[in-house]
């Protein structure tokens, strides 16, 4: 079985591919990658060693645009005859992978969190992750699109080749004006690890140790609600039911209540560590470590610990 | 500007989350229903503001039972100003979009919008599938949308950013942060919502292409392990040996 598996290309290699390209790996026995845009071929074969027999790279077709990608993607499925097609559960794939869904008549299982079990059922995260749910895909064609962290990228071949293609997916109905990036953030859904502030934390002010441990830890920030609603912090850091929702490895909570609906954005974390002066604060119930005590000691004490450890182990 | 606005329901976030059925069926005893967070303070309430700005109309469509009446009532109360029901249960994203698909092609919309998810299924599936059945363009999580001229002006989340798009309509959009503030019905609102028109469809005969088979509730946490706020070493230690995260 021939599984196709897209990413937007990236000059560097990106965790999330890698993990996508390993996950069909272990599906399909002919693991074929398509990226398009500005990438760098040398690494672009690299996801050789992740199990792709090949890469196709459309440098061309530098879009975003959903409409554009869903008949680049579709056409390449339909002439490699890969009735199944991987995506990392990104801004782009959340667009083009229902596209396509109609496209191609694929089912579309949305936000994998695992392979799918022995009758074929894919896990995905319901009810802002309070439950499971198990889906059963009726189409012939299939579509998953994989949360980030969920399978851990494994090596197992060597480099690949990649063949430069043209194509011809038309244009797009969309005129981008302007994008605009914040500068060498790791973003939010990718990041394995994530310090995160409340309104415990009392001001923007004070943000620089939540800062401090980030970056001694190589972790992204995060914040709650009300202290995005406010303008403490930017909205996309806004965690929870109804900002981002995100599962890194370990999550750090400082100054956080943890109300049912930040917990829906981050309970799918592995590991959660909640500082908080309140011991009734309802995050401990949900937390694996626990600190009692005021994020103004505790944090800079975290961050030199952090520092001690990492300049030890080096 | 005629626009449609596309309506879930999803579960109040206090619910509690159990299953019947031997783990296949939801269980609804006891469930409250609101309408799904984005559709109504993003989507709605910016479809209201363009129409008072521009005129035109603001029609809400939901695919759902009549059980669902009273959250199509809300969302009348805050100000759209007709209903349809697609008298349906919604097997998945796909049966919903080509069923709300199959109506739009029936009038002309300048402009459809969506939630950027239900919380319930967190699908984001429904916009992309309804813009490609109907061949139409399609901005996801816009956070900003503006008229002028001709076209839409939109701002959108893309993969670590934000970009600034325009496109003319008809187009797609669904709605996340940003696009609007919440809006509470008021009491005129309210007793007005009962008297507008509720249009009930009878659906397209449609498969769904994906099913949710069985559930289940993640395992309960073990108690936290608590740690000194004087001993950071202690936890930095458990979170490399114990935990293995760092
Ligand atoms: C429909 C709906 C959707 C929502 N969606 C979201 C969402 O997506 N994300 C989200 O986060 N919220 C969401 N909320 C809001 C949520 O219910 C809570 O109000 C919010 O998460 C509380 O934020 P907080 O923990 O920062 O603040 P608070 O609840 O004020 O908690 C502050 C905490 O800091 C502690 N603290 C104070 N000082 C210190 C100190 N010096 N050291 C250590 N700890 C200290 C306090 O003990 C307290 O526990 C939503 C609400 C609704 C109704
Ligand atoms: N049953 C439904 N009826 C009408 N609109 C729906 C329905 N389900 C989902 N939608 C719309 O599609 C959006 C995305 O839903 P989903 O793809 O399920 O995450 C929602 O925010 C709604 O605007």
């Amino acid at each position: 079985m021939t599984v196709l598996v897209y990413f937007k290309a990236n000059l560097g290699l990106s965790k999330v591919a890698t993990e996508i390209v390993t996950y069909a790996k272990k599906i399909g026995e002919q693991v074929i990658v398509l990226t398009n845009g500005e990438a760098d071929a040398n690494t672009l074969a690299q996801y050789g060693n992740y199990g792709a027999s090949k890469v196709l790279w459309d440098a061309d077709t530098n879009t975003t645009d959903n409409q554009v990608l869903s008949r680049l993607i579709g056409s390449i499925a339909e002439q490699e005859g890969a009735k199944t097609i991987i995506f990392t559960h990104d801004n782009i794939a959340k667009a083009v992978a229902p596209r396509l869904s109609v496209k191609l008549r694929a089912g579309l299982v949305s936000g994998a969190v695992d392979l799918p079990n022995s009758e074929g059922l894919v896990k995905v995260n319901v009810f802002s992750g309070k439950a499971n749910g198990f889906v059963k895909v009726s189409t012939e064609n299939k579509i998953i699109t994989l949360l980030p962290n969920s399978i851990q990228p494994e090596v197992t071949s060597t480099n690949c080749p990649v063949e430069a293609i043209k194509t011809d997916s038309g244009e797009s109905a969309i005129k981008v004006l302007t994008t605009k990036k914040p500068e060498g953030e790791i973003p939010l859904p990718e990041a394995e690890i994530v310090v995160s502030g409340g309104r415990g934390l009392k001001g923007p002010e004070n943000w620089g140790i939540v800062e401090n441990l980030a970056k001694a830890l190589g972790a992204a920030t995060a914040c709650s609600r009300p202290v995005a609603d406010i303008g403490w912090r930017p909205h996309h850091e806004h965690v929870g039911q109804t900002g981002v929702a995100i599962r890194p490895n370990l999550y750090i909570a400082a100054g956080i209540s943890g109300a049912i609906q930040h917990l829906a954005g981050v309970n799918g974390s592995k590991v959660l560590v909640v500082i908080n002066t309140d011991p009734e604060a309802p995050f401990f119930k949900a937390a694996d470590y626990g600190v009692i005590g005021d994020v103004f000691e505790v944090l800079p004490r975290l961050t030199e610990a952090i520092e001690k450890f990492k300049a030890s182990s080096n | 500007m005629n626009i449609l606005v596309c309506i879930s329901k999803s579960p109040d976030t206090t619910s509690k989350i159990a299953f019947t059925d031997g783990n296949s069926k939801f269980d609804e005893s006891g469930v409250q229903y609101i309408v799904n967070p984005y559709d109504e303070w993003y989507a709605l309430v910016r479809a209201l503001e363009l129409k008072e700005t521009l005129g035109g109309s603001v029609t809400i469509i939901t695919v759902g039972g009549s059980s669902d009446e009273a959250v199509i009532r809300k969302a009348l109360a805050i100000g759209a100003d007709e209903a349809v029901r697609i008298d349906a249960d919604p097997k998945d994203a796909y049966y919903t979009a080509i069923q709300i698909a199959e109506y739009a092609k029936s009038a002309n919309f300048d402009l459809i919008l969506t939630g950027k998810e239900t919380i319930n299924y967190n699908g984001s599936q429904v916009a992309g599938m309804i813009a490609e059945a109907l061949s139409l363009p399609f901005v996801s999580l816009a956070t900003k949308l503006d008229f002028s001229g001709s076209c839409f002006q939109l701002e959108r989340e893309i993969v670590g950013g934000i970009e600034v798009v325009e496109v003319s309509g008809p187009v797609v959009v669904s709605c996340a942060k940003g696009m609007a503030e919440q809006r509470i019905p008021n009491m005129r609102g309210i007793m007005a919502a009962r008297t507008k028109p509720l249009q009930i469809i009878t659906a397209a005969g449609i498969e769904g292409q994906t099913l949710f088979v069985t559930y289940d509730l993640p395992p309960a946490k073990s108690a936290c392990k608590m740690i000194s706020p004087d001993n950071m070493d202690e936890l930095v230690g458990l979170l490399h040996n114990e935990a293995k995260v760092i």
